[in-house]
């Protein structure tokens, strides 16, 4: 299997080729193979593979990536949507005056 | 500055330095270890799961020893022990509130600055005397590599995914090769994930299907309890699948059901397990309380088994945020209207006679 894929055409990744200088840390912290070294500088080799972590664009020292980085997480969409301050997903870190006993988990 | 506590069950030992006595840990997991991970893994005391935060040492490191970086989810601190047996490190355990790496590093609690503060009030520079550590790759997302080398002084490598390729990263010369860098998904590593999501489900599920029950016991021509249990019970029953298929079924058929939007792989089981339930149980089409009864669970059904689904993408491994925003676009208001109308109209057929 090529790796699972999730919806077509909607990623917000962005390279700059002009500040790229090939150093190669973007594909170092890339967990799905989305870039790949071309002739000059990086290039997007599969774009509906990316899941917009931002790994690549954090570790870029040249600002030529950027991508509005986020969790595609459901659950934490909704928490936010219903105005809850812990709208997490995976790694719920409830504020520190919440009871130990309304600790939630949720996903991962 | 304060250091791990020796007192912790999994310390089995200590390590004089000059910054005091350091926990030494074992790359061997007791039998209290395994079974923590089993009660993390079902949701039993799994927010409490956590490590202090600082440095240990990994059999007998010395000055030249590399130096590993975990956060202080203890499932994480334990699977990277693990995979290292016979081999010294020092592991710096950064304090991610319990969290593992990759949704801490999203969260940005693995991050440049608790990785800058925690090399500081670890005396980590007067421990080993190189200037380098090894990162999971998973904490790319909240760690900046330039900014780290820029603030603290360490340069930082970005490890394996799973730490049980370390070794082999490491005999390699700190290289991975481009397998070690790709996040799977695979069968076991989606049905680990069941547990947590079940429990998390049935809590309101084993309040919401009894009322089914007695809901079901409404109207009709035979008495209460003869009602409820014909249709009280199955409409339970109908609940309770729906959740089965959504917490349990999806995410183990994931790659091999129909459509890329998790709702839509939902909506699809939810159908087959729907169709099959009004099947088996025998339709009753002749009259319109048993028409709109199986009108209302057809899309009771499908309707939970998506939501629950689309919840799913938070567990996975590849769905961007854009993604599931363009999916809730149109499967929130479609789960929540199949859904609400499928329950009216159920309640309906009860209260004709």
């Amino acid at each position: 299997m090529g790796g699972l894929i999730y919806l077509k055409d909607v990623v917000t990744l962005k390279l700059d080729e002009e500040k790229c200088t090939r150093c190669g840390m973007c594909l170092e912290v890339c967990p799905h193979g989305v870039l790949k070294m071309n002739g000059k500088h990086i290039a997007i080799r599969n774009r509906d593979a990316c899941m917009e972590c931002g790994a690549c664009s954090r570790n870029c020292p040249f600002e030529a990536i950027s991508v509005q980085a986020g969790v595609g997480c459901a659950a934490a969409v909704i928490n936010s949507m219903l105005g809850r301050k812990d709208g997490d997903c995976c790694c719920l870190i409830e504020s520190e005056t919440l009871p130990l006993a309304k600790k939630k988990t949720t996903c991962c | 500055m304060s250091l791990p506590r020796l007192s912790q069950g999994f310390v089995i030992g200590s390590v004089s330095t000059s910054m005091g006595e350091l926990p030494r840990v074992s790359s061997e997991l007791r039998w209290q270890d395994h079974l923590g991970t089993i009660k993390a893994r079902w949701g039993i005391g799994r927010m409490d799961y956590l490590i202090d935060p600082g440095l240990y040492a990994l059999g007998h490191p010395d000055g030249s020893s590399p130096v590993l970086v975990s956060a202080n989810y203890k499932m994480s601190f334990d699977k990277l022990r693990e995979s290292l047996p016979g081999r010294d490190f020092w592991i710096l355990v950064l304090d991610t509130q319990g969290i593992n790496v990759w949704c801490a590093a999203g969260k940005g609690t693995f991050g440049t600055e608790e990785l800058v503060k925690r090399i500081d009030s670890s005396g980590l520079k007067a421990i080993v005397s190189h200037r380098s550590l090894i990162l999971p790759q998973l904490a790319g997302p909240g760690v900046a590599a330039h900014q780290v080398k820029k603030l603290s002084g360490f340069s930082v490598r970005y490890g394996p995914i799973k730490a049980a390729d370390l070794p082999a990263y490491m005999n390699a010369g700190f290289k991975a090769t481009t397998e070690m860098r790709l996040k799977t998904f695979t069968m076991k590593e989606r049905a680990v994930l069941i547990p947590v999501e079940l429990m998390e489900t049935m809590k309101p599920a084993l309040i919401i299907a009894p009322v089914l029950f007695l809901l079901g016991g409404l109207g009709g021509p035979s008495g209460f309890w003869a009602n409820a249990l014909n249709h009280g019970s199955f409409a339970a029953m109908a609940f309770l699948s729906a959740i089965v298929a959504g917490a349990v079924i999806h995410p183990l058929l994931l790659p091999y059901l129909p459509g890329r939007a998790f709702s839509a792989k939902g909506l699809f089981i939810g159908m087959i397990i729907a169709l099959s339930l009004i099947c088996l149980r025998g339709l009753e089409l002749q009259t319109w309380p048993g028409r709109m009864e199986v009108l209302g669970w057809l899309l009771i059904i499908p309707a939970l088994t998506a939501y629950l689904a689309m919840n799913f993408t938070g567990c996975s491994t590849y769905t961007s945020l854009s993604g599931v925003n363009r999916e809730m676009r149109w499967s929130l208001p479609l789960e929540i209207g199949m859904g609400g109308s499928g329950l009216v109209i159920w309640i309906a057929s009860r209260l004709m006679t």
